[in-house]
């Protein structure tokens, strides 16, 4: 947007940021300008330069060139602190929350105020904007979905000028996404910018004044994203159309590969996620969606199936593979029986982040051959771990990268990759593509399409509905530990399927 | 808060910087030495020599410094697998005692024998005695979650009193004149000398520690089971995820490092004291700790930091004598050693930034 002249000048300009770390230029010279109550979508791949380009802004890091103006005058963001003084606020992708203590314990490190103030605060923003939370609840109790909420409430408590989101709407359901923008519409109606990064197109379509592109670095293109397509914005960000997932009518076997009856489990934590009553069947060759805001006992349900966390005993019937009760055994033995799975948490559960990739594919690759007499064979490691690199086009130095080094698409594709290559008969994926670019999204749904193809079954655990239409066969609704019955991904509507995401099953239960 | 300073993590750490902390450390803990024990009267100069110099000058100096080296190099390659792990094992002290008292009662009941077997049986009663010392630790931590740092330093006082009971009764010597200790070890117990002419006290249990350090650099390096240990300590959720039992890994490093503690209690009996007395070691248990971590838990970096220590020891034991330092001294030293150590590591992960006052509310 251009200034008239006279008028104030713009509230954030960015000249010539350059960033490098060692040889890789992760910013190269980057311009950027907005004016108050603009909000401006950020698009990139991921590795694109795009998280490099915020923590710059919000003082995290220091450019190596360039400069920051802020109202019209040079400022040196030197740390956070400093940039929330000049009224910058972050919602950070990967949250920066401490787990022992509460949600207002946690907001009072950065906002001032007395607890009990807080918690009143934070109350009425939860309320103002549909972000519900709990103020007293420990952190480490939260869902990943929660947790993003706390991140939101905290920014707008500090009323900043210009507010960072790094994909705020990834884990929020469609009625919240609106609510939200509401919100955010009315944050910039009152002056506040907003640089919005996100992958989905449609939002930033719906909501953004502009977008910037952002490719190896580079500002490679702009756009007014309410005049251009979906794709057309697709095609800027990644150089190519994007692929959707072939997704050809499943041909299912009625032997069920896992079959969950019944199934309560009352969390020991008071705030975790209980189940209730769940039961379902994945046949193999289809994969079953199921769909719902996190925090409705989603990660409690994959966490059960996996044997991180086991039933008694005498419970062990309610989780079955193939015909083998399993409720009640260890991870290895479901592995041992063909199971893999694909949890939300890339770093730090489905990898360990300070080990290399070579490493990180003994985790659960072990049975591949890959240790013989209790020695780890590190030809056979070195073959798996570059084959999973080269069949998933996992982007990265090489087998002995640090797993935290990557991406969060490139992380997941190896993952994803690594499971695939145990070739499961069974494969239970939370939030594939949780966080990574549309690139990324669509390789891994593809694969997993593919998977099914082969007569793998698949449940795939999804808060994003397009995905899960994309490519369930069935669906079922998670909602307050409870499951929908399945319904048919092809018949029925997304509409449907958002009114179940709200709870509304039970009653099409009763009235059924 | 008004002010002041804070640690804020750096983002990259080089492996050099790392690599440099042990140096850092050693140079920091002399130069502190040289200038505290010359408010003492000790000219600095005297120290340093004393402290390094001295300990390598001479065969039987020497000898004495592999004496030294042989139990802390033993007891933190076993230490370190379970920090690798992140299970802290704070009793080696005790482990080590108990597996000599255990190893004792076979040349107390045999002082006669001639049987060459008796100084293997000896070994393997020192580490299945010390690893089930220390497996009651672990006994407490799956059953109860009992932390194993308190249970394993207050097995180390009971290790003591049970010394000390045994020791004046049915393991002293009846002969003794009430001296509460045993009788002295037949030949058959002891490790053998590396020298003939008996004036050299060093023995074979080196090759032993040798011996196993490789064995604990394959374990950590080429097994899957060390692989798993390292995987709970760095990520406990991966670990989990991947079906790793936290469990399992507590009763294998705490029952690893109490058999290592155990073994070195036979080194220290069947070595330069020759039978059961009440001091077995001066705080080998705990100076292990340090070795281990000073050489980064890795088996070749305490196979140094282990050599290094000995000779600091055996430099202090003749300051005390020449010099005149405090008997404190060689302790002085090592907690020196731990500060500059932790500091250094702590500088080499973090950096200071000042913070400024109105930044934070």
């Amino acid at each position: 947007m251009k200034t008239k002249v006279g008028e104030s000048p713009p509230l954030l300009q960015l000249r010539n940021i350059t960033k490098r770390y060692g040889t890789y230029v992760a910013n190269d010279s980057v311009y950027l300008s907005l004016e108050q109550g603009q909000i401006c979508a950020i698009l990139g791949e991921n590795g694109a330069g795009k998280s490099t380009l915020m923590k710059t802004i919000y003082g995290i890091q220091q450019p190596d060139e360039g400069e920051i103006v802020w109202n019209g005058e040079k400022v040196a963001v030197t740390s956070p602190s400093v940039a929330r003084d000049l009224g910058i606020g972050m919602v950070f992708q990967h949250f920066s929350l401490f787990e022992t203590i509460s949600v207002v314990e946690n907001i009072s490190l950065t906002v001032p105020g007395s607890l009990p103030d807080l918690s009143e605060i934070i109350s009425q923003k939860a309320n103002e904007y549909g972000l519900h939370v709990n103020p007293d609840a420990p952190v480490h109790g939260l869902s990943v979905g929660e947790r993003q909420r706390v991140e939101i409430i905290r920014c707008l408590m500090q009323d900043p000028k210009l507010l960072i989101l790094d994909e705020p709407t990834s884990v929020l359901p469609p009625h919240s996404v609106q609510q939200l923008f509401g919100t955010l519409r009315k944050l910039s109606e009152r002056g506040v910018a907003m640089l919005y990064i996100s992958h989905k197109l449609e939002e930033i379509r719906d909501l953004c004044h502009c977008a910037v592109v952002l490719r190896q670095g580079r500002v490679t293109g702009t756009a007014n994203p309410r005049q251009a397509t979906s794709a057309e914005l697709a095609r800027l960000m990644i150089g190519q159309a994007i692929p959707t997932a072939r997704h050809a009518e499943a041909k299912p076997s009625c032997e069920p590969a896992l079959t969950v009856s019944d199934l309560s489990y009352d969390n020991p934590d008071p705030l975790g996620e209980s189940l209730d009553s769940v039961s379902m069947v994945v046949r193999p060759g289809e994969i079953v969606g199921i769909a719902g805001v996190s925090g409705n006992g989603q990660s409690t349900l994959a966490r059960l199936l996996s044997g991180e966390i086991r039933l008694q005993s005498d419970m062990a019937s309610r989780i079955r593979v193939f015909d083998r009760s399993v409720g009640d055994t260890q991870p290895g033995m479901r592995r041992e029986l063909g199971v893999t799975f694909v949890p939300e948490e890339r770093l730090g559960r489905a990898t360990v982040p300070a080990m290399s990739l070579a490493d990180n594919v003994l985790l659960t690759a072990h049975r591949a051959g890959l240790v013989r007499k209790g020695l780890i064979r590190r030809r056979q490691q070195a073959d798996f771990a570059d084959s999973c690199i080269s069949g998933m086009d996992v982007r990265s130095r090489g087998r002995q990268s640090i797993a935290s080094s990557l991406s969060g698409g490139n992380l997941q594709k190896f993952v994803l990759g690594r499971e695939i290559l145990l070739e499961p008969r069974i494969l239970i994926v939370s939030q594939p593509t949780w966080g990574i670019d549309v690139g990324a999204a669509a390789m891994v749904r593809q694969k997993l399409v593919d998977l099914r193809d082969t007569g793998t079954a698949i449940l795939m655990i999804s808060e994003e509905l397009e995905e899960i239409f994309e490519i369930s066969d069935r669906i079922h609704v998670m909602y307050h530990g409870r499951l929908s019955p399945s319904v048919q991904a092809r018949s029925v509507t997304a509409e449907d399927v958002g009114r179940m995401m709200m709870g509304e099953f039970d009653q099409t239960m009763r009235a059924a | 808060m008004i002010g002041g300073y804070a640690l804020v993590q750096r983002s990259e750490v080089s492996l050099k910087s790392i690599m440099l902390v042990p140096l850092v450390t050693f140079v920091l803990a002399l130069l502190g030495s040289m200038v505290l024990f010359g408010f003492l009267g000790a000219p600095p100069l005297e120290v340093l020599y004393r402290l390094l110099i001295d300990p390598l000058a001479s065969a039987y100096n020497i000898s004495e410094v592999v004496i030294k080296a042989a139990p802390l190099i033993l007891i933190a390659q076993g230490l370190a697998i379970g920090f690798r792990a992140k299970v802290w094992n704070i009793g080696a002290e005790g482990q080590l005692i108990i597996g000599a008292v255990a190893a004792s009662v076979i040349p107390i009941t045999f002082p006669e024998s001639q049987n060459i077997l008796m100084l293997p049986t000896m070994m393997l009663a020192g580490m299945i005695s010390g690893a089930a010392w220390a497996g009651i630790a672990a006994a407490l931590k799956t059953r109860f979650n009992a932390s194993e740092i308190i249970v394993t330093l207050m097995l180390n006082q009971i290790a003591v009193q049970i010394l000390y009971f045994l020791i004046n009764g049915p393991l002293k010597d009846p002969m003794g004149f009430s001296y509460p200790q045993s009788v002295s070890f037949p030949p058959v117990a002891m490790y053998p000398l590396l020298s003939g002419d008996g004036v050299l006290r060093a023995n074979a249990s080196i090759f032993v520690v040798v011996l196993l350090s490789i064995v604990a650099l394959i374990y950590v390096t080429r097994t899957f089971s060390g692989y798993t240990l390292l995987v709970g300590g760095l990520a406990p959720s991966a670990a989990s995820y991947a079906g790793f039992s936290a469990k399992k890994a507590v009763w294998i490093t705490l029952l690893i490092g109490g058999a290592a503690a155990g073994l070195a209690g036979v080194g220290e009996i069947s070595g330069p004291i020759g039978r059961l007395q009440p001091s077995l070691s001066p705080g080998y248990g705990f100076a292990a700790i340090i070795v281990a971590y000073l050489g980064g838990l890795h088996p070749v970096g305490i196979l140094l930091a282990g050599t290094f220590m000995a000779i600091v020891y055996v430099g202090a034991d003749g300051a005390i004598i020449d010099v005149g330092l405090p008997p404190a001294a060689p302790v002085i030293f090592q907690g020196m050693v731990l500060v500059f150590y932790l500091a250094s590591f702590a500088l080499v992960q973090y950096r200071i930034v000042r913070i400024q006052p109105e930044a934070r509310a």
